[in-house]
């Protein structure tokens, strides 16, 4: 298939669907409305609303607290992350005392904080940034856990006969291996950033994409809702893209699961 | 047969080495026992012996990364505790460093010795071009072939100029011809500044083709060295044509002779007859 008639494929399958929501939202089916409005909206009033929020220029401050939370998120859990994942696999024996919290902590879901975390931090950015961080923090954790135990022993053998001292196989061993481990995990994490940000604004917040969303519900305005969740996925799309460019620059060294040899 | 243990001239000296691994069920495989070998200053040891029997880990021993049960290693007539810091190490797994560059995998050996990168970079790139990769620097190891990266691991050991080089069947998963010019290299650099070296390896021609003297072990369990020849072959050799002198052919003949009763053993073993 060549690349223009993927992209006409792609594109046919979002006016398919975008028509079908327009035609049964609109014009109704043997005296019935399949898609009815209330409950439904339609691409019209959608588009409409997407438009006017970037117009009046509302959007972008709503977009701005959700970056500013997931970004912090994804940095504070991810060097926690790194920091107790690294910490763990030094130490067997500190690993083997946590591991029944760390099994219960991750088992948690954690929404259930969210409460807590907006009686402790306020209705503000950092309520949200918590639960972010509970979410990166056992994702990079774990993969700089797993990266560390499973560097190989013969690569370790050839560095230690090579003449590494504890601090270098550090440096050039064991830290690479950690890195590599975590940025193949880097979509999921910065994924989950943003999933705690929403999440946490849904809750209760007073600015942000989440909030913007839960504020359309309570009025039933359901146009506002899909707005929203429009204008999240197309913010999350690129923040993946960017991801995978930095993925792309980070791990050269790695083959492509195509060309990986046995 | 074997010069008596420990004499001054011996870069490797085992003395009746015994290995010894715990198993499951409080079990105790010994997969060496009473191994003794003398490896001269700048002699090519050959080591052959049946699949598992025991031929690397006489290897880990030398190298310090593995501690006998009983018996001792002495280098260079200093008892061996801990790594060995004058050996250089060729493992059969790939053992390169996935996240570095053909040259930074060559430069990290100086580096580690305390070289700054600005004089190791340099030394790094020689050695490449002796190995004949000088154009395949800045490719990361899963850029290469199999024996390029064998060649990136030879000149990342022999970088650190080791006065014992361990071999442990490096040129194992190449195909024939690529193991041919892989001797040839070897060899070339090798005759360039002899060092010791022990060289395991299953296939009895490469092991004649490339050295001084050719050490069988027995299958294991509790595998021993069983004989020692020593190889009339003139040097330097070219390694496709060594195998077409009758003196060869006659060495062939003996050890297989003496090797085949081994084989047949560790295969019977492996199946649990």
């Amino acid at each position: 298939m060549s690349r223009l008639t993927l992209l006409a494929l792609q594109i046919l399958v979002a006016v398919v669907c975008v028509g079908a929501w327009y035609v049964f939202s609109t014009y109704p089916v043997a005296g019935h409305m399949l898609l009815p409005p209330f409950f439904f909206s339609n691409p019209i009033d959608v588009a409409r609303q997407v438009v006017e929020w970037f117009a009046t220029g509302v959007i972008w401050k709503h977009l701005w607290v959700t970056l500013e939370e997931s970004i912090l998120a994804f940095a504070i859990g991810s060097i926690g992350g790194v920091a107790v994942g690294f910490w763990f696999a030094r130490q067997p024996r500190t690993a083997a005392v946590f591991d029944p919290y760390v099994k219960m902590v991750n088992a948690l879901p954690r929404v259930v904080l969210a409460p807590i975390f907006t009686l402790w931090l306020g209705l503000g950015i950092w309520s949200k940034v918590a639960l972010g961080v509970t979410l990166v923090f056992f994702i990079v954790f774990f993969n700089v856990y797993q990266g560390i135990k499973e560097v190989s022993p013969t690569v370790l053998a050839n560095a230690r006969m090579l003449g590494m001292s504890e601090r270098q196989l550090v440096r050039h061993v064991y830290w690479p291996s950690a890195l590599s481990w975590m940025f193949s995990s880097l979509h999921t994490s910065v994924g989950f950033a943003v999933v705690g940000a929403v999440v946490g604004e849904y809750l209760g917040a007073a600015a942000g994409l989440g909030y913007l969303i839960q504020q359309a519900e309570g009025v039933f305005d359901v146009a506002g809702v899909f707005a929203g969740m429009f204008v999240l996925a197309a913010f999350v799309i690129v923040i993946d893209v960017i991801v995978s460019m930095v993925e792309r620059r980070l791990l050269v060294w790695r083959p492509a699961p195509s060309e990986a040899k046995p | 047969m074997a010069q008596a243990a420990g004499t001054a001239a011996s870069a490797v000296a085992l003395n009746d080495v015994t290995v010894a691994f715990r198993v499951a069920r409080g079990g105790v495989f010994t997969a060496v026992e009473r191994a003794s070998l003398n490896v001269a200053d700048g002699e090519f040891v050959a080591i052959v012996g049946p699949t598992g029997c025991g031929k690397s880990t006489l290897l880990n021993v030398t190298a310090g990364l593995l501690a006998p049960a009983a018996g001792e290693a002495d280098i260079f007539g200093a008892r061996l505790s801990g790594l060995n810091r004058q050996a250089g190490y060729l493992f059969q797994a790939d053992a390169l460093f996935p996240w570095k560059t053909a040259l930074e995998n060559v430069a990290i050996g100086l580096e580690t010795a305390g070289a700054p990168a600005s004089e190791a970079k340099p030394r790094a790139r020689e050695w490449l071009k002796k190995v004949g990769l000088a154009a395949f620097a800045d490719r990361y190891p899963h850029m290469l072939s199999g024996g390029q990266r064998k060649r990136v691991g030879l000149a990342q050991v022999l970088i650190r100029d080791p006065k014992i080089l361990l071999m442990d069947e490096p040129f194992g998963p190449l195909d024939a011809q690529t193991r041919q010019i892989m001797g040839n290299l070897l060899l070339d650099l090798w005759s360039a500044d002899r060092k010791a070296v022990m060289f395991v390896t299953h296939d009895l021609e490469e092991a004649i083709s490339l050295s001084d003297r050719v050490v069988i072990m027995s299958a294991g369990p509790a595998s021993r060295i069983i004989g020692d020849f020593k190889v009339p072959l003139a040097r330097p050799r070219d390694i496709s044509e060594v195998k077409l002198d009758p003196a060869f052919h006659a060495l062939h003949r003996d050890i297989w002779h003496k090797l085949k009763a081994e084989v047949v053993k560790g295969y019977a073993q492996a199946e649990g007859v």
